[in-house]
């Protein structure tokens, strides 16, 4: 196969991982609204853990994406 | 279509001195760093300037965005991470007002660069590992090792703990920048859309109100995002700085 060719197929590849953490930012989002939803009150002080929880299922997504930004522009 | 990598590229506006065969130059991005940092100082000194007792606009703007970063270190590093509170504010108001300023067409985003956060995440990386050793001595390695877990398992909860503090600024940095390239890159696609509808015709100006609205929706999206990154970031770090004061919580 073509070097160049197979680098962007793994660079392709690479962005399905991008997939699970947007199924995990998703799971996040939507259970805090629905816990809110149930206790609106107690919702804002939990604000800071959505982020933090945001932050870190999104810190896996973009592994995957610094793989796949790597094969492209840096090997 | 244009380009849309397009945006990003540094251009060299002025060379000022050559240092062991290194360019020191003025570039774009230098010039938009100055804009974001002249802003902040006008919309901070300029709102602390009159101490109004009921606030204007611009002093109220200045006092929430002061009591927002004052009270997300003190829910997450406590009293103690009070001290670290002009590092996270000139962090959060660089990321957020240099966010703001690239999403105006025409500007460049400081932020989309990786080695603008990375320089940024690594600050905060040392930061962390200087003071929990200065704070803590040798005490600052119960960061990697939990209480509570059996013995058996402990060997890989260490390894994998020591493996998630070195990837934090991998992760920290490419997290803002990835944000700040993809939206503009989404929008410069979206965008060529547009001129390319209006290149058939009636028909199709008719139709490039579709992918205008999405412009406009996308463009909506990326305030958000711009805040949003910009909070997470400053979060982010208190949770770090948390680490350093109080480890092995």
């Amino acid at each position: 196969m073509d070097p160049v060719a197979a680098k962007y197929i793994g660079a392709g590849i690479a962005c399905i991982g991008m997939g699970g953490a947007g199924a995990g930012v998703g799971i996040i989002f939507g259970n805090y609204l629905a816990a809110a939803l149930r206790n609106p009150s107690a919702a804002q002080g939990q604000f800071g853990n959505l982020i933090f929880g945001f932050a870190v299922t999104e810190a896996l997504g973009i592994f995957s994406l610094l793989i796949a930004l790597l094969l492209l522009f840096a090997l | 279509m244009a380009d849309p990598i397009h945006q990003f590229e540094i251009t060299k506006l002025a060379t000022i001195a050559n240092i062991g065969g290194h360019e020191i130059a003025i570039t774009n991005s230098a010039i938009f760093m100055a804009i974001t940092v002249v802003g902040i100082a006008a919309l901070l000194v300029g709102g602390s300037s009159a101490r109004a007792l009921v606030p204007g606009r611009i002093q109220s703007v200045a006092e929430v965005t002061y009591e927002f970063i004052a009270n997300t270190i003190q829910s997450t590093a406590g009293t103690a991470g009070m001290k670290f509170f002009p590092l996270v504010f000139t962090l959060f108001m660089f990321i957020l007002v240099a966010n703001m300023i690239g999403i105006i067409p025409y500007t460049f985003t400081v932020t989309s660069h990786i080695i603008v956060t990375a320089m940024m995440a690594l600050l905060v990386f040392f930061t962390v590992i200087i003071y929990g050793f200065y704070k803590n001595g040798l005490g600052f390695f119960r960061l990697f090792v939990p209480q509570g877990i059996p013995v058996y398992i402990l060997p890989l909860i260490v390894f994998i703990e020591v493996l998630s503090f070195i990837s934090r600024p991998i992760s920290h940095s490419v997290r803002l920048f990835a944000n700040m390239l993809a939206g503009h890159i989404t929008l410069k696609v979206l965008a060529g859309f547009i001129t390319m509808m209006g290149g058939f015709g009636i028909a199709g100006w008719l139709g490039a109100v579709l992918p205008l609205g999405l412009v406009v929706a996308i463009t909506a999206l990326e305030v958000l995002v711009a805040f949003l990154q910009a909070y997470v970031f400053a979060i982010l770090t208190c949770i770090y700085l948390n680490d350093a004061i109080h480890p092995g919580h």
